[in-house]
């Protein structure tokens, strides 16, 4: 009983251990059977009047070891060992006393207890042995406050100059412990100046390293000092440890970092990093490598000395070196591709590098910096090396390989075929997804690629354990393959389907099917024998969704109620299953003489997606999306608004906002307006709910105030018969159309007033009165935003599509934004105050950095193109300034990008 | 309570260093960071680190991984996996030197005998080259194999008082000592 609640307390001693440790002969060890109740007692042996070192230094060890295998002890037990514990300073005995420092640092002590050991310690201090100094000196520091240390200041100065290297280090690295952990001694450690500096000129290489660094902590808000330090120690050549080196590198790159270069004038210290690049310890070389690729705005020229030291490493016979050098140079890839093809030789012999994280990182870069005609046989090197790696790499290596696609879209039967045989081997869902994604990204953007794309999809799904995976592509097939040359054959692919998957995928091939007999007139006799012989399928779901499209592929009359051609078919419902759901059950509540009538429906926006069709249209147009994971707004609406007749007229729509709330929460009614963009028009939505149960309002409008927008003109209204009641309901909508005149793009501040008949409800009876009156009730403003005009759009190759942009539209202006927490929380306002998206990670800002670039991409009302660089930078007290960068397909687009930011 | 300044992100720092067996358990660790703040976290980590090195060859020259936003350093001596974390953006070589301080501290302590029984027979050896090789905060402290083995086994502590200027019963313990080691040993 006693032994099990021990183990409890040990997690790292799993249950039976002791067992299989006697099973297992060779399994010695001199803590079997160690139980932290016998310790505890053995550890009495520190009171004895007669101590036997060697006896207590076992007993120390077993003490730690039980700490290490992350028992604890309680507050009373570590108090009954810390006493005991330091009865030992009695003892002289030096390798016992070294243990009693170290366990005295493990074991915590509280400020109380702290007191009992200080004088022992402040003893050891002084004492001659240099080890007793620097060990005592370490655990002081350790486990004081800042008061006490007001009272060892002294020794802690006198120690920071001391001969011994081993104090000197002591002292230095406890003074930096004590500036960055204890609240308050900050200031007393700052006036150790002059014996630090006094320490950075040692002759020993360790405490030079850490006088260094103490140094620039108690420096580092000072630019002006920082600057003169870095000066005058990258002069003399006075620092020779490597770490302190590196040190030196990395608060020259800092230094580099705030200044900005003149044009023409050779960057200050770039001198220095470039000698670093000849030191003869290789961490320095690799830190000024490193700091070199990392400028910004690095030139070619800059970095051909880097890129070099930098090649030399990939071929060392040390796998740590070969990582350091390949990583770098993955990264330098990025941003110049052309400053790494010179290692892509080195870098090829490192696709078969036994390190695996070596080997992924050379593929990648090899992706990044490939030129066409290396395509082929690249596919060729990496096809040999999928087979044995994980998963995770694997995800990597095909994400270059969709990035290189997007690069060089001639390549694209060579990658695809590549992305099709990986495809076929083994592999877990979440690397399966990512090549079917791939290759769903590239059939969408290079159309040649279409076919061929399809074809592998199509393969693919007749072994595909994925059910998701499958749903997906044949949703896509429906949708896309009546669009290609010979539909007809991918009629048995689909087919196949619904002869041999689950009920799931089951379902999704007989939509997919009806989608194609509803595209594809031709076809449709031979669908429509095809789905009679679904009627009959085991699962419920199936067997609906055949009768259904059955139905609707067979009387045309019907397929026209409901909106144009194939509209139900193709694109399922025009409003939510809750809509439908709603209407139904009101539908079954009253009498049921007349057949239910599908338009009775309210076309409402869908708050959440759940019907299956449109959920994994969302889900596929996240997938496409790339980066962006929540579906985009404009996808939730845009079936719904194409089903309006009085918006065929306008164009297709080009993006739609959030909904933004109009009312206050529980106020009588509940309007949110969202906003969508075409070409010329703005249209309004406004979603309507009526919370009170005692009236009944119809003919619902909303007018809008644009007497002093005169670019903006109302063209149309479309009023709500009747506003839904009841919180939970499902809002109905009325439209306002507004034409911008001239096709202009004004922010503007628009007053709304909701208008209606309201009509009361005799509780008693609970019908409504037969006249009702007019009404109105005053909305909150609608605000239209030049965001609202910008859309986000991802680019996969920025650089490319900066340059195909051009110089023409090229608009550059220089902005302060101000104080802000970092560059990060600045790159993220920036973003949401242009509406765009972040191109090639660059939204995340590297931790502690002073400057970065980031890119993004959008598109402007009117299918213009948007590019934009900011180039942040961050001074020490946190203002941030920028510079903007624009280039779009048409100068007016440039400007556009400017007028945001300066009215924001 | 006074606010601390900000941190130093400029120093190169160690967050953890692990002393693990052939199967992954723990012999000794030592975290500087609070990026695994309880004992199951830390048990974990241990255990995704070992997972992920095991199946490599790093018995010559030490390997290295990334994973989770750290580097992994890592050197297999017989049945002991030795490792040292840093953060994503850490100079892999000073972790690496590091790696090579703990390891090659430990071969000279323990005399060429590296191994799993004589590291747990010299556990107390092992955790002081620990405690001299990174400081709190995970600030390397010393680098240099000899002179971590040679402050950790005290070395040239007891000298200063020669031997000449013993007193004779002082001469006598010290002899004893030697002799008591020598059996032992």
């Amino acid at each position: 009983m006693a032994a099990n609640a021990q183990d409890s307390h040990a997690p790292l001693r799993p249950e039976g251990k002791k067992d299989e440790d006697k099973d297992e002969e060779t399994e010695y060890s001199p803590f079997y059977g160690i139980e932290k109740g016998l310790v505890l007692q053995e550890s009495r042996c520190f009171h004895d009047p007669q101590i036997d070192p060697r006896r207590c230094q076992q007993v120390i060890t077993k003490l730690l070891y039980l700490l290490c295998q992350g028992e604890t002890f309680t507050r009373v037990e570590a108090t009954e060992v810390f006493f005991a514990v330091t009865k030992l300073f009695q003892n002289t005995d030096v390798n016992l006393r070294r243990m009693v420092y170290l366990i005295i640092k493990e074991l915590s002590p509280s400020s109380e207890e702290v007191i009992i050991v200080t004088s022992s310690l402040m003893k050891d201090m002084n004492a001659k042995i240099d080890l007793y100094r620097s060990n005592a000196l370490r655990v002081l520091c350790h486990i004081i406050d800042a008061t006490l240390l007001q009272q060892i200041e002294r020794y802690i100065k006198q120690a920071i100059v001391d001969k011994n290297s081993a104090v000197a280090s002591a002292a230095l690295v406890s003074g930096f412990q004590l500036y960055c952990n204890t609240p308050g001694a900050a200031d007393v450690v700052k006036r150790w100046g002059s014996e630090i500096s006094e320490a950075v000129q040692s002759k020993n290489s360790l405490v030079q390293f850490h006088g260094l660094a103490l140094l620039h902590a108690i420096r580092q808000n000072d630019r002006l000092a920082i600057s003169k330090m870095v000066t005058s120690l990258t002069r003399g050549g006075a620092v020779r440890s490597p770490l302190a080196q590196c040190l030196l590198v990395r608060y020259v790159a800092r230094v580099i970092s705030e200044s900005t270069p003149q044009p023409g004038q050779e960057r200050p210290f770039y001198e220095f990093l470039e000698s670093c690049l000849r030191h003869k310890a290789e961490m320095v070389i690799f830190e000024a490598a490193r700091a070199i690729t990392e400028m910004n705005e690095v030139t070619t020229r800059e970095l051909t000395p880097a890129i070099t030291v930098l090649q030399l490493f990939l071929s060392s016979s040390k796998p740590v070196l070969r990582f350091a050098a390949v990583r770098t140079l993955n990264k330098v890839a990025m941003t110049h591709p052309m400053a790494v093809t010179n290692c892509n030789i080195d870098m090829e012999s490192l696709i078969s590098d036994s390190n695996r994280s070596i080997s992924t990182l050379a593929i990648t870069t090899l992706l990044k910096t490939g030129n066409e005609s290396s395509v082929e046989r690249l596919m060729k090197q990496i096809s040999t090396f999928m087979g044995d790696i994980q998963d995770e790499f694997k995800i990597v290596v095909v994400d270059a390989i969709k990035a290189m696609c997007i690069k060089f879209p001639s390549k694209y039967r060579a990658l695809m075929n590549f992305l099709s045989n990986i495809l076929r081997e083994e592999g877990g869902f979440e690397y399966k997804r990512a090549i079917v994604e791939a290759i769903l990204m590239i059939i969408r953007d290079i159309p040649d690629a279409k076919e061929t794309g399809l074809g592998h999809l199509c393969e693919f799904i007749e072994d595909c354990e994925f059910t998701y995976l499958s749903t997906q592509i044949l949703s896509l097939l429906g949708k896309e393959a009546p669009k290609t040359q010979d539909p007809s054959k991918y009629i048995r692919y689909i087919y196949n389907r619904v002869i041999l998957e689950n009920a799931t995928v089951r379902a999704a091939a007989v939509s997919a099917l009806a989608k194609m007999g509803a595209a594809c007139p031709d076809l449709k006799p031979r669908i429509l024998v095809l789905l009679r012989r679904t009627l009959h399928d085991t699962d419920d779901e199936v067997r609906d969704r055949a009768t259904l499209y059955l139905n609707m592929l067979g009387a045309p009359e019907e397929r026209k109620a409901l909106g144009g051609e194939g509209g139900l078919v193709a694109d399922g419902f025009p409003f939510g299953p809750a809509n439908l759901e709603q209407t139904l059950q009101k539908y079954l509540a009253g009498p049921l003489d007349a057949p239910f009538e599908l338009s009775s429906v309210p076309v409402a926006p869908v708050k959440k997606a759940e019907d299956e069709v449109k959920s994994s249209g969302a889900m596929m147009a996240a997938a496409m999306g790339g980066s962006t994971k929540a579906p985009n707004p404009k996808d939730l609406y845009e079936e719904m608004l194409n089903a309006i007749p009085e918006f065929a007229s306008l164009g297709p729509l080009q993006s739609s906002s959030m909904p933004v709330e109009l009312t206050e929460r529980d106020t009588e009614y509940v309007i949110t307006c969202v906003k969508h963009m075409y070409e010329n028009h703005v249209v309004f939505q406004y979603n309507c709910l009526n919370t009170i149960d005692e009236q009944i309002l119809e003919d619902v409008t909303v007018t809008m105030d644009l007497s002093e927008e005169p670019e903006l003109e109302e063209k149309m209204s479309l009023p709500l018969k009747v506003m839904p009641t009841g919180a939970g309901e499902t809002p109905g909508t009325t439209f306002v159309v507004v034409e911008r005149v001239d096709g202009a793009m004004p922010a503007a501040k628009v007053g709304c007033m909701l208008k209606f008949t309201t009509k009361e409800v005799d509780p008693s009876t609970g019908e409504a009165e037969e006249e009702g009156y007019a009404d109105e009730y005053q909305l909150e403003d609608v605000d239209l935003e030049y965001t609202d005009y910008v859309s986000k759009l991802s680019v996969g190759n920025f650089r490319k599509a900066w340059e195909e942009m051009g110089e023409e539209t090229e608009l550059a202006d220089e902005y302060g934004i101000g104080q802000r927490e970092g560059l990060q929380e600045a790159v993220e306002v920036l973003i949401a105050t242009l509406g765009m998206s972040p191109c090639e990670g660059t939204d995340a800002v590297p931790p502690n950095a002073r400057s970065h670039m980031a890119l993004l991409s959008g598109k402007l009302v009117g299918d213009v193109s948007l590019l934009v660089r900011l180039s942040l930078g961050i001074d020490a007290s946190s203002n941030v300034a920028m510079k903007l960068v624009a280039r779009a397909d048409s100068a007016a687009g440039s400007e556009f990008v400017h007028g945001i930011i300066a009215n924001a | 309570m006074a606010s601390l300044p900000p941190a130093d992100p400029t120093c190169p720092r160690v967050k953890n260093v692990l002393l693990l067996d052939s199967e992954g358990r723990r012999i000794a660790v030592k975290y500087f960071c609070k990026d695994w703040p309880t004992i199951n976290a830390q048990t974990k980590y241990e255990k995704s680190v070992f997972t992920k090195t095991s199946r490599s060859n790093a018995r010559g020259e030490a390997e290295i991984t990334m994973f989770d936003n750290v580097i992994v350093v890592y050197k297999f001596v017989s049945d002991l996996n030795f490792y040292v974390t840093g953060a994503a953006d850490e100079n892999e070589l000073i972790l690496n030197s590091i790696l090579t301080a703990f390891f090659e501290s430990v071969q000279l302590l323990l005399r060429n005998n590296v191994e799993k029984k004589t590291v747990l027979e010299n556990l107390d050896l092992v955790l002081l080259a620990l405690d001299e090789i990174v400081a709190d905060g995970g600030v390397p402290l010393e680098t240099e194999p000899q002179v971590v083995a040679a402050r950790a086994s005290m070395r040239g502590a007891g000298e200063d008082i020669p031997l000449a200027e013993q007193t004779f019963s002082q001469a006598l313990a010290t002899a004893k000592e030697q002799l008591a080691k020598s059996l032992r040993a």
